[in-house]
């Protein structure tokens, strides 16, 4: 296996003296696709959210490409140039178009010029299939056509590393699917990504590993396969038997 | 298979919890919090030394006159107030009949309290009390003229006394008319709902100063000869129309965020236009926007001020009438008699404002548990 | 319809009756009608003139300085006000607790103590309660402060002023260029450039060249105590001082309230989104947060501009000379035109009102969310 692009080593976090994230050990080598799951409440979108500190942990080591998340500044912005991230609420500008909203990043993060970022923003927009939308304000498209423009918002900062927490949770079933295609195409083509989902048919098809989390910690890891259908540990059928059966 | 046991949390480092983490994540996280902490502790400091100095530490407490209160270093002249305080509260209401006051305030505070909690019961017959019997037995009481009690002009009611009145009479007026008003606002016929529309903007447009300058100088001139009201009543109605404007623009707010299925729904049980509003509609949109209902109340009190511009002697005019006694003029006498009133103005202001966040948190949770 | 027509006909009655009442009441009072009087002599002086003004004046001469010092009182509150405002309304939102009670403190005292109540406390507590100019209190010996008012030097401009003016006006045409230069450039091929050094360069240049030609551009007139009063300076007289000072604090409370609420009104989703994009703190401030904070904060803002604007009406109580005072306070005494001078002054404060909400309604219309549904 290569050198692992994410490095996490005996991670501990509190939010106040409530211990959210209890001993994490994981390591995510490069074009890895891993799928988190685990009950609500058992620190998924924490620890995702620790990997570009949008969270700060107080206790051991995360590294990412090498660089070394602590207090600093300039790993903080190296970091967060490098990791893109989709959220379950799609957190889009509503006063920018969509092509506002994908260029926002390479004109002010990366300097680029005005016309290479519109190029950029309309290929990306491309390849998660709205084109056409580019010109809209992000209220009048649709909540499927709406997390589109935020992967390809993350995309336009041509990350190495995509984090999803939850990306099809708020979505109307129909609107899944055409999320979801995006996704699989992404992970076909070799991005790392870390993904918070219970979308056990993604997990199935494109995760290399899936991980188990409760309280705060990681139950159970293991290839797809083998995770749905022999799990090694009683809690994580337990988990299993009540999300499949829904 | 195995079976799990989760790791026993652990109690976070101590360098992230306790005094010191909190005051360092607080108070000190970067160097410019650090310095704004270190501004602002001094400002804190210095405000609260000058506060206490005057107000304890250089005030006179006890004196019959000015003499109390002429120190070399002097701060509040507190006898002051105490020496004035029933005119602060009554004005010129004779000594004798100020039980007459003390029963109305009583008595209002008993119809009060249980309609401001929300859990007791009773609503129905203690807003009858409220808005039927009340007003008339308190205008009987203080007014006098019938039953054996002698009259009081309305020109010998000062203080408290005066500002209450003009509150709680503009806050009961507002109410109704304000509802009407708004409900004109959204009519379908088109005078009517000109002239709620020119109504309500014109009181908005203008300060209320100039609606009680025409209460006071153009209201008589209105008037056939020989017709006169009282001058406290005329500042009433200049006060009364002019938050019904304000009000109804709160209610409006409320009715616009009524759905439109909820006049459907109504028409489809037969209902009509009266009964929907008033079953329907106004229960909820007046519960939606009691927050600013109670906005404009706390708008309207410290509005009533401004009666003393046109001559009549609420607390604040009161106050400043007696800065004209030469027996209690020192140099610290307004400053007193300024920090006096603005107390008594911010602790009703206050409360109502802490009520309607209360209102507000127990109307959230009840929507969110029904 | 019936009862439309029912409405109608009743206020038509009404009006009738009201000014057949007003008509005899006037006549029976021996008061004049019709708007004749504004030409009229005036007869009285004013304290605060922004123009030309003397008791040989008309009415409506009076009606111009009334409203001129309503305007400066209202715009000058609505600065500071604002700015005041601003500042709390950020310190509320602060993490640093301190700062965030301090400010808390502030609003909850300012905006539930009645503004006139904290107008006549200025004034009457404190400005009239400073000592007689003889032992006035001095900063610097330039400045006064006396129960008069307060003293201030007077800038005077030299001729050489012209040339500093065209230095001035030289470099911000300059950095203005820069500035729009540096964009394009941005914009089309993605080089950034500081431009602070050219346009530091050009504005020293320059005012060492005025600084060559012109030498000290203004004098200052300094105020000196002569007998009971003060010679030189300009005079702030303290009802402005009073007035200004109680209308800012106070408004700047209830802005601060806006301002937190609408900076809060963007979701903690907005921020997060755009730092997981990268942006630095401020720039996501610029671009992500303040766009969308403005669109809620500026419809109340305006609001309180206007409430400013009415409350400054409140003068009267210490007799600064805005239009109230001078118009529906003392001309009405002089002339008793009860009716036509209300009426003037109530139009002048509708038209100040309708014509804010008009912009309002058209800014709000052009800022709308695209497509949002609230
Ligand atoms: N900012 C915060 N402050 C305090 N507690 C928090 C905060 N954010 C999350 N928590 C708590 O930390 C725990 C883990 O939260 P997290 O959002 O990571 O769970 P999750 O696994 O993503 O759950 P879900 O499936 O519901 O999204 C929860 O108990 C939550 O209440
Ligand atoms: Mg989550």
């Amino acid at each position: 296996m290569s050198d692992p692009v994410i490095r996490i080593n005996k991670m501990n976090k509190w939010f106040g003296n409530f211990h959210v994230l209890r001993d994490i050990d994981l390591n995510v080598a490069a074009g890895e696709k891993t799928v988190i799951c685990g009950p609500s409440g058992s620190g998924k979108s924490t620890l995702i959210r620790c990997i570009n500190r949008l969270e700060a942990h107080q206790e051991g080591e995360i590294e990412v490409e090498g660089v070394t998340l602590d207090g600093s500044l300039k790993n903080l912005e190296e970091i967060r140039s490098n990791v893109g991230m989709v959220f379950q609420q799609f957190n889009l500008f509503p006063h920018m178009t969509v092509l506002e909203n994908c260029t926002l990043s390479p004109i002010w993060v990366q300097q680029k010029s005005q016309a290479e970022a519109e190029t950029l923003a309309r290929e990306l927009l491309e390849r998660v299939r709205i084109p056409d939308q580019a010109d809209k304000y992000p209220g009048q498209l649709s909540g499927g056509q709406q997390q589109r423009v935020a992967i390809a918002r993350a995309l336009c900062m041509n990350p190495r590393i995509m984090l999803f927490d939850e990306p099809t949770s708020a979505l109307d079933p129909e609107m899944i699917k055409e999320v979801l295609d995006v996704m699989v195409e992404l992970a076909n083509e070799g991005m790392t990504m870390l993904c918070v989902t219970h979308e056990m048919g993604f997990a199935r098809q494109v995760a290399d590993r899936v991980i188990f989390m409760d309280e705060g910690e990681i139950v159970e890891e293991n290839a797809p396969e083998a995770f749905f259908s022999n799990p090694e540990n009683e809690r994580t059928q337990l988990f299993l038997s009540q999300v499949l059966t829904h | 298979m195995s079976s799990w046991t989760p790791t026993a949390p652990r109690p976070a480092p101590s360098n992230t919890v306790g005094f010191v983490a909190w005051a360092r994540a607080n108070l000190f996280a970067t160097k410019l919090d650090t310095a704004l902490t270190l501004l602002a502790f001094t400002l804190v400091v210095y405000v609260v030394e000058a506060i206490f100095g005057w107000a304890i530490i250089d005030a006179s407490f006890t004196g019959d006159d000015r003499t109390a209160c002429l120190k070399e270093v002097q701060g509040a002249c507190w006898p002051f107030i105490e020496a004035k305080f029933g005119q602060f509260i009554y004005g010129r209401y004779p000594d004798a009949e100020r039980w007459r006051v003390d029963l109305v305030f009583l008595s209002g505070l008993i119809g009060l309290i249980p309609m401001l909690m929300p859990n007791v019961g009773f609503k129905r017959a203690n807003m009858i009390y409220l808005l039927g019997f009340y007003p008339i037995f308190a205008f009987i009481m203080l007014n006098g003229g019938m039953l054996g009690l002698a009259t009081v002009d309305t020109t010998d009611w000062g203080g408290l006394l005066v500002t209450l009145v003009v509150a709680i009479t503009g806050i009961v007026a507002s109410l109704p008319l304000g509802i009407l008003l708004a409900l004109g606002r959204r009519s379908d016929l088109p005078i009517v709902r000109a002239l709620c529309i020119g109504f309500i903007e014109i009181f908005r447009g203008v300060p209320l100063i100039t609606v009680l300058f025409m209460a006071s100088v153009m209201l008589p001139l209105f008037l056939p000869d020989g017709i006169n009201f009282d001058k406290l009543v005329r500042c009433l109605i200049g006060v009364a129309l002019f938050s019904s404007a304000y009000m109804a623009e709160v209610v409006r707010g409320g009715l616009q965020a009524i759905p439109k299925g909820q006049y459907e729904a109504a028409a489809a049980l037969g209902l009509g236009y009266w009964k929907t509003t008033h079953l329907i509609i106004l229960p909820q949109a007046l519960k939606l926007v009691i927050p600013g209902i109670v906005n404009t109340f706390i708008g309207l009190f410290k509005d009533t001020t401004l009666v003393l511009i046109v001559g009549l002697f609420d607390l604040l005019g009161i106050v400043q009438l007696h800065f004209t006694d030469a027996s209690w003029a020192t140099p610290e006498t307004h400053i007193t008699g300024y920090v006096f009133a603005g107390a008594v103005f911010w602790l009703f202001c206050f409360a109502m404002s802490r009520y309607s966040i209360f209102m507000e948190n127990h109307l959230s949770t009840d929507r969110t548990s029904s | 319809m019936l009862l439309q027509a029912l409405v109608l006909g009743a206020l038509v009655l009404a009006m009738v009756w009201l000014v057949a009442n007003v008509q005899s009441n006037l006549e029976r009072q021996n008061i004049n009608s019709g708007f004749g009087f504004l030409s009229e002599r005036a007869g009285f002086g004013i304290n605060q003139t922004l123009i030309e003004y003397s008791e040989d004046s008309s009415f409506a001469r009076v009606l111009t300085v009334g409203l001129l010092n309503t305007l400066l009182v209202s715009v000058l509150g609505i600065g500071l006000a604002t700015v005041l405002g601003f500042v709390l309304g950020v310190a509320r939102l602060s993490s640093n607790w301190l700062v965030n009670k301090t400010a808390m403190v502030y609003v909850e005292i300012f905006r539930n103590v009645p503004l006139l109540l904290q107008i006549m406390f200025w004034y009457f507590g404190v400005l009239r309660n400073l000592p007689s100019p003889r032992k006035a209190v001095s900063l610097g010996d330039a400045v006064f402060l006396s129960n008069r008012g307060i003293v201030v030097p007077a800038l005077e401009m030299t001729a050489a002023a012209w040339w500093y003016g065209a230095a001035l006006a030289v470099s911000t045409t300059a950095y203005f260029w820069l500035r729009r230069r540096a964009r394009l450039l941005r914009l089309a091929d993605g080089t950034a450039q500081s431009i602070w050094r050219p346009v530091s360069m050009i504005a020293m240049a320059s005012l060492a060249f005025a600084a060559l030609l012109g030498g000290v551009p203004f004098s200052f007139d300094i105020p000196a105590l002569k007998g009971f009063n003060f010679r030189g300076g300009i005079t702030v007289i303290p009802e402005f001082v009073a007035l200004l000072l109680a209308l800012s604090l106070y408004t700047a409370a209830f802005i601060a309230e806006i301002v937190r609420a609408g900076i809060q009104s963007v979701s903690k989703g907005q921020r997060e989104a755009a730092a997981a994009l990268g942006l630095p703190d401020n720039t996501a401030l610029r671009l992500v947060v303040i766009p969308q904070a403005l669109r809620v904060i500026i419809p109340p803002l305006t609001s309180q501009y206007l409430n400013l604007t009415k409350n400054s009406s409140l003068a009267v109580a210490i007799a600064y000379p805005d239009i109230v005072s001078v118009f529906a306070g003392t001309t009405l005494t002089q002339v008793g035109q009860a009716v036509e001078i209300i009426f003037i002054t109530m139009m002048i404060y509708l038209t100040l009102s309708l014509l804010t909400s008009f912009a309002m309604n058209r800014y709000n219309a052009r800022i709308a969310l695209v497509g949002q549904k609230s």
